[in-house]
């Protein structure tokens, strides 16, 4: 599976070192159709490729979207991109978030730092059929008030009547009037119909174990939790080795999982 | 012609083959058109290469092996195959350690990208003296990469019209265990011919079983004779006497299940403070398939290349993540591979990934010994932390 060539139409800053790409396919490449929770092998020439998921999943309203934090060389590159510039790219790859079964019930989306990012594509879908769903919820952590994504979005959905939006943040710095601490505290506080929730889980690995015990706490199963995680990936799929998590390759049993299905994984330390 | 050959010798025949015929089948084979690979003797080992007559054989050689330890030694006798497995296996020819897999230009206006796929033509491989630990090797690897949506391209052109030559073990090395793993010493499948090493006294003949049309076809031939059931007793004897020489011996209970149960075993801590992380156990194995892929440019900056190289779990980057590495330690290192090999590879593609070839055994420079490792977790299993 080689790369395919796409153009980066627009870039946007989101945080210090986090970008969002808008990518098109060049002129006769095909638009690949990615689902919400699905990501792809993105490429900067030369440097390498990393798996990034779709923060748009190239729907009517919204462009095929990247939202990559610069951490070393190839997300360096990528960030580094201008409109114009041409990347490669593989995919989709892996499992989608559970966005038609959740359908009739109330959706819990958690989500912290740049996992907001992954999440994205679903509350757009949420939104766009948002007769098909119960309450929606976005609870969003972040370490500080800069490192939040999306912010003109966050303040669009916070004026919506069809979706309760609530942030908090670790660190408070002096232009930050908002809630306090970490995101299960808002999961807490959100009011929701446990017997008919689906939850939706991306950010770092604690945040996802804390994130669900405290749903399950609430009263959402197991079952109906799901998280997308992150492993070490060079193929996606599953020929290299290096995503196995257990008997579980990520990038194609994940990275998006029901909660239940890799519970007893997580707490093996160094799996 | 072929369909008179084919009815006396189609797959379930059995013929003789005298020493001095093997030149004519290796030469037969060389005919068909195969790139005929075999064992020969090189920088102290037994190691595969290109083969064009028996004399290259390892003829008269076996080898001593034990943990950590793998020595070349002269038979008293001219047995052409009386040696066990050295430290290649045939992965090396069809999951080539290094492969381009595409060079990539920028397109006329600098920004574009034109992706250059690596060829892949199929080298039609013979492979002379497959055990039939390798084969079952061999069938592991084909779950790996065959499959799917995305079948391997570079392995299934390798594969694809490969002549399997198998022989069935008569002199097992120190550390083989297949018949605990139920993998050997007789080849049951995959073969295109399987030939057994019958030498005693002035007799120095093979007695080969046909598998395949296309084994028919090569030996179709070569001068055969028919076998006698006092051919097929020799026969038998030469692999009841292997497996009653078998160096080791994996304990006969549910790994996978011991293995998932054992996590936190203390064990594996004892194993970290031996294992130096070198890889080598991976590097030999003949089903371990990790790899990594590298890009590359040229100092301009228009063509780029990637490479895809074996890799190993022991090594450190092999799981880094921006936040750490998921495995730092080495005994998460160690019990990821050996705990992916007997247990989690069954999750994964239906079988063990091991096939009882003892190499990790022989190659392992501290002589860390998965069955002894085993035999180790099951004298004392930790009850809890089932991750099942
Ligand atoms: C399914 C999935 C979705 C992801 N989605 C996003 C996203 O939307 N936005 C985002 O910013 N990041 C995302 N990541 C993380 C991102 O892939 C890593 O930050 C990135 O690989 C780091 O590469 P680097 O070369 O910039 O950094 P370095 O840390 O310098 O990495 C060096 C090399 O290590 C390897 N490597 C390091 N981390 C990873 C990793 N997680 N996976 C595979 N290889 C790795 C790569 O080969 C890389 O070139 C995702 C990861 C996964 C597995
Ligand atoms: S794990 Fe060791 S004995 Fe088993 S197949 Fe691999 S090298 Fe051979
Ligand atoms: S088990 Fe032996 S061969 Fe394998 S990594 Fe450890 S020291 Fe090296």
């Amino acid at each position: 599976m080689t790369p395919r060539a796409h153009r980066v139409v627009s870039r946007r800053g989101e945080t210090a070192d986090t970008w969002t790409l808008a990518l098109e396919p060049l002129p006769g490449e095909e638009l690949p159709l990615f689902a919400p929770g699905q990501f792809g092998m993105l490429y900067a020439f030369g440097v390498g490729e990393i798996p990034i998921s779709v923060s748009g999943a190239s729907t009517a309203l919204d462009p095929l979207r990247c939202t990559v934090r610069s951490v070393g060389s190839v997300s360096a590159a990528l960030c580094a991109t201008a409109p114009g510039d041409v990347v490669g790219l593989r995919g989709p790859f892996g499992s989608r978030w559970p966005l038609a079964e959740a359908t009739a019930g109330d959706v819990v989306i958690v989500a912290g730092g740049l996992g907001l990012a992954p999440l994205r594509p679903a509350i757009h879908h949420v939104l766009a059929h948002r007769n098909e769903y119960g309450r929606v919820i976005v609870c969003y952590g972040g370490r500080s008030a800069d490192e939040l994504l999306f912010m003109s979005e966050l303040e669009v959905w916070r004026g919506r009547f069809d979706l309760d939006i609530d942030v908090i943040v670790d660190i408070a710095g002096p232009d930050w009037h908002g809630k306090v601490g970490v995101v299960t505290k808002l999961v807490e506080l959100a009011a929701f119909d446990p017997d008919r929730t689906f939850a939706l889980l991306c950010g770092p690995e604690v945040m996802l174990r804390f994130g669900a015990l405290t749903l399950r706490k609430r009263g959402v199963p197991v079952e109906r939790c799901y998280i997308s995680m992150e492993r070490n990936m060079h193929c996606a799929i599953a020929q290299c080795g290096h995503c196995q998590f257990g008997p579980k390759f990520i990038c194609r049993e994940g990275p998006v999982q029901r909660y239940d299905e890799v519970e007893p994984w997580l707490k093996i330390g160094e799996l | 012609m072929n369909v008179i050959v084919q009815s006396e010798l189609g797959p379930g025949a059995t013929v003789i083959v005298d020493r001095s015929a093997l030149d004519s089948l290796l030469a037969a084979i060389a005919a068909q058109g195969y790139h005929v690979v075999g064992p020969t003797v090189g920088d102290g080992a037994i190691v595969y290469g290109d083969v064009s007559s028996s004399a290259e054989l390892p003829v008269g050689w076996s080898d001593e092996q034990d943990g950590g330890t793998y020595r070349l030694r002269r038979r008293d006798d001219q047995a052409v195959f009386g040696y066990a497995v050295g430290p290649q296996s045939w992965k090396q020819f069809l999951h080539p350690p290094n492969l381009r897999l595409w060079r990539a230009r920028r397109g006329e206006d600098g920004t574009g990208l034109e992706i250059l796929e690596e060829p892949t033509p199929s080298p039609r491989y013979a492979f002379i003296g497959v055990r039939s630990c390798e084969l079952h090797a061999i069938a592991i690897q084909d779950q790996v990469f065959l499959p799917g949506a995305h079948p391997d391209r570079a392995y299934a052109a390798r594969r694809e019209d490969i002549l399997l030559v198998a022989v069935n073990c008569g002199e097992p090395g120190g550390t083989c265990f297949c018949v605990s793993m139920d993998t050997g010493p007789k080849a049951s499948s995959g073969y295109d011919l399987a030939l057994t090493e019958v030498l005693d006294g002035e007799r120095h003949h093979f007695v080969v079983e046909v598998g395949t049309d296309r084994g028919a076809l090569v030996l179709a031939d070569v001068p055969h004779r028919a076998a006698h059931d006092a051919d097929l007793a020799a026969a038998a004897e030469v692999t009841a006497g292997a497996v009653a020489r078998m160096g080791r011996e994996m304990p006969a209970v549910d790994l996978r299940a011991l293995l998932l149960a054992n996590y936190e075993h203390p064990r594996w801590d004892d194993v970290a403070e031996r294992c130096l992380t070198c890889g080598n156990c991976t590097m030999v194995c003949p089903t371990c398939f990790c790899t990594s892929v590298e890009d590359t440019a040229d100092l301009a900056g228009d063509e780029a290349e990637r490479w895809r190289r074996w890799d190993s779990c022991f090594s450190l980057s092999f799981s880094h993540l921006t936040g750490g590495d998921a495995r730092s330690s080495s005994r998460s290192r160690y019990r990821q591979w050996m705990t992916h090999k007997l247990a989690t590879w069954v999750d994964q593609f239906g079988t063990s990934g091991c096939v009882g070839c003892g190499r990790c055994i022989t190659w392992c420079p501290v002589g860390i010994d998965i069955t002894e490792e085993v035999s180790a977790i099951l004298s004392n299993p930790t009850p809890s932390a089932d991750a099942t």
